[in-house]
């Protein structure tokens, strides 16, 4: 079972939601939608799931043309930000709603409402009303209904989102661990690139309707095809300096000069825009080639147990992505240490030029 | 150990909403309360008479039949006007100008004030110059309000349909309302029939404004005064007299006070343990769900 979209367009009212996407779902996948709120999310997994039709392009299931299949006859199921259960049914009736619909013996309906409400463990709670239930739980019932049912799809529209912290982490985990046992098609939509580092499988990142990039997730994130993609691909995104490439050195904003090293050697001379991860930058050096740089403080954001650092100076601002809780006042002068070997550069365009060897490696 | 410290002044904070309370029922009340345990000639003559004036309309049978009458109305009214309305409620657009369109038309029988809508149809119903009169006439039925019993029920009862089916539709119309659409899309995926959607998503959600909207439609039509009055005057005979009419006659027409007020405690408490009652029923049974 394989979900192909071919030159997918949705135009609504002279706007274009989803601008001319391909692409290509494997069966026993498990596909991440990285991208912005309205960046298209949402209505690409519209019409993934039929509830509305492309503008223009084929939507292809199994090398069959499903392009104007209502969803009723497609075999999809979906979960959503808000936890949306029939609200005067019990748990189990919830659960066991698809299959009742969909005719299946009483016997065999019982044994697989059980099964899984016991793999998203709410097996206690089958009696209860979902408003019963916590935010987590409400959320698993959710899943479960879309699970029991042996969906080719299922679409999680940013499921986690009203969830604290510490549940989202872990469902998160389940979820991974359910879909590594069966052979649909999951796609998950979401806002986080943290997210979708942690989930795994294959990421494809949306900006403007417009898919930029799909791959195995580790790889778009190491080697993005151009700067917006990087930049949606980390948080805090991805920090962005012009610079100059010569015979012999690099020039940042004219200002900042340092030795063209071994991993930048293949760069022609010329205009770009470099880019380095905010984790990478440090307080302290990590490696000879290491550039020093004065800066000031404008903000410590603390974030849990990390600090994400915002300096300036006189040409460029940058953050700093640092673990532990660091304190610092505005204003404040330290010296930042740059890495001259982790750096990425896109041409005018934005397009990627050139990713750290130890990146390529990956 | 704890120590309490007294302090009276609260009392003055609660004191206007007494004083309020008192004046707007707690009075009132008592006077008639007064008028139903005496016999009262004139200011300065005045006999206790004990129960008697209650017991005396407890077998007053003009008062059975008219509170029959009016439980059977109550009833019909109700159950006509909750189905139609949350019928209506469902077919109105929720999008555009036409959302806006239909509200207005709906909400227009509301805005009308009780004793201009008993003048519309009692010009309306006559068989002589009335649109609907002279149409049942014209296709050969012999429809009179004025003097055939059923008519003037079935006069009445539409009457009321039509005055105030709109007040149910309003309610589940914003109850509908408040169900985001992505119920609707989920029970799309399930593959839900429209009946399962209604059963399942739509009453579920509906079930709150209807208790308020069939506590007020049972209250207000048990209370029923003006359109019958002006339409049918309680006839043909004492057909549609309902409690409220023959209240009034009793007051007003025949100047017996001491037992209209006996009898407007007996309806007030009618009214008091048939509200109770339905909405302690009805708070059950959502709990037992």
């Amino acid at each position: 079972m394989s979900l192909t979209l071919q030159n997918v367009s949705r135009v609504v009212e002279g706007e274009t939601w989803i601008d001319d996407v391909n692409l290509t779902l494997e069966p026993g996948s498990f596909n991440v939608l990285l991208g912005r709120t309205l960046s298209g999310k949402t209505t690409l997994m519209r019409l993934m799931a039929g509830l509305d039709k492309p503008t223009k392009g084929k939507i292809i299931m199994n090398g069959v043309d499903v392009t104007g299949v209502p969803v009723r006859e497609r075999n999809i199921s979906m979960v959503y930000q808000q936890f949306i259960n029939y609200p005067n049914l019990s748990v189990y009736e919830n659960i066991a709603s698809p299959l009742r619909l969909a005719a299946m013996d009483e016997k065999e309906i019982d044994r697989r409402v059980r099964e899984t409400a016991t793999m998203l463990r709410i097996d206690p709670f089958l009696d209860r009303l979902p408003l019963q239930l916590s935010g987590g739980q409400q959320q698993r019932t959710a899943m479960a209904r879309a699970l029991v049912k042996d969906s080719q799809i299922v679409l999680f529209d940013e499921p986690l989102v009203n969830l604290d912290y510490k549940l989202r982490e872990e469902l998160r985990q389940e979820l991974r661990a359910l879909f590594k046992i069966r052979n649909c098609i999951a796609v998950y939509a979401t806002t986080e690139p943290n997210e979708a580092l942690a989930l795994g499988g294959n990421t494809a990142v949306l900006n403007e309707g417009r898919l930029l990039q799909m791959g195995p997730t580790a790889l778009v994130y190491h080697q993005p095809k151009n700067i917006v993609t990087a930049e949606m691909f980390s948080e805090p995104p991805i920090n962005i300096v012009k610079g100059r490439v010569s015979e012999e050195e690099v020039t940042f904003d004219e200002t900042v000069h340092f030795r063209l090293n071994s991993d930048l050697r293949g760069l022609s001379p010329g205009e770009y825009q470099f880019g380095v991860r905010a984790s990478h930058i440090g307080l302290v050096p990590h490696a000879d080639d290491d550039l020093e740089l004065p800066v000031r403080v404008d903000l410590a954001e603390i974030s849990g147990s990390e600090t994400f650092l915002h300096v300036h100076n006189p040409h460029f601002d940058l953050v700093l992505h640092l673990s532990g809780v660091h304190a610092y006042h505005v204003d404040q002068e330290i010296k930042v240490y740059f890495p001259t070997h982790k750096l990425y550069a896109f041409d005018a365009q934005g397009k990627m030029v050139h990713s750290p060897a130890r990146m390529r490696d990956q | 150990m704890q120590i309490k410290v007294e302090n009276n002044k609260a009392w003055f904070l609660v004191l206007p909403v007494f004083i309020i309370v008192a004046f707007s029922a707690i009075i009132p009340l008592m006077t008639v309360v007064n008028y139903s345990v005496q016999d009262i000639f004139d200011p300065y003559t005045r006999y206790f008479v004990g129960t008697e004036w209650f017991e005396q309309v407890m077998q007053d049978s003009r008062l059975h039949e008219a509170l029959i009458r009016q439980f059977i109305f109550s009833f019909t009214i109700l159950i006509i006007e909750v189905p139609l309305g949350i019928c209506v409620a469902l077919m109105m657009p929720t999008k555009g100008r036409g959302a806006s369109l239909a509200l207005i038309l709906v909400a227009i029988p509301l805005l009308i004030p009780w004793n201009v809508v008993g003048t519309i149809w009692q010009i309306f119903g006559r068989a002589d110059i009335g649109l609907f009169g002279a149409f049942m006439t014209n296709i050969g039925i012999d429809y009179n309000y004025s003097s055939n019993p059923i008519d003037a029920w079935l006069t009445v009862v539409l009457m009321d349909v039509w005055h105030w089916t709109p007040l149910i539709a309003l309610l589940c119309y914003s109850g509908l309302r408040s169900i985001p659409e992505v119920y609707y899309q989920a029970a799309r995926i399930d593959q839900a029939s429209r009946w399962a959607v209604f059963r399942y998503i739509q009453l579920p959600k509906l079930a709150n404004v209807l208790v308020i909207g069939m506590l007020l439609r049972f209250m207000d039509s048990f209370m029923i005064y003006t359109e019958p009055f002006v339409l049918t005057g309680g006839g043909p005979g004492t057909a549609t007299t309902f409690l409220s009419q023959s209240l009034v006659q009793q007051a007003i027409g025949q100047f017996d006070i001491g037992p209209a007020a006996a009898f407007s405690l007996v309806y007030f408490l009618i009214i008091l343990l048939v509200c109770w009652v339905f909405y302690t029923t009805i708070m059950n049974m959502q709990k037992d769900k």
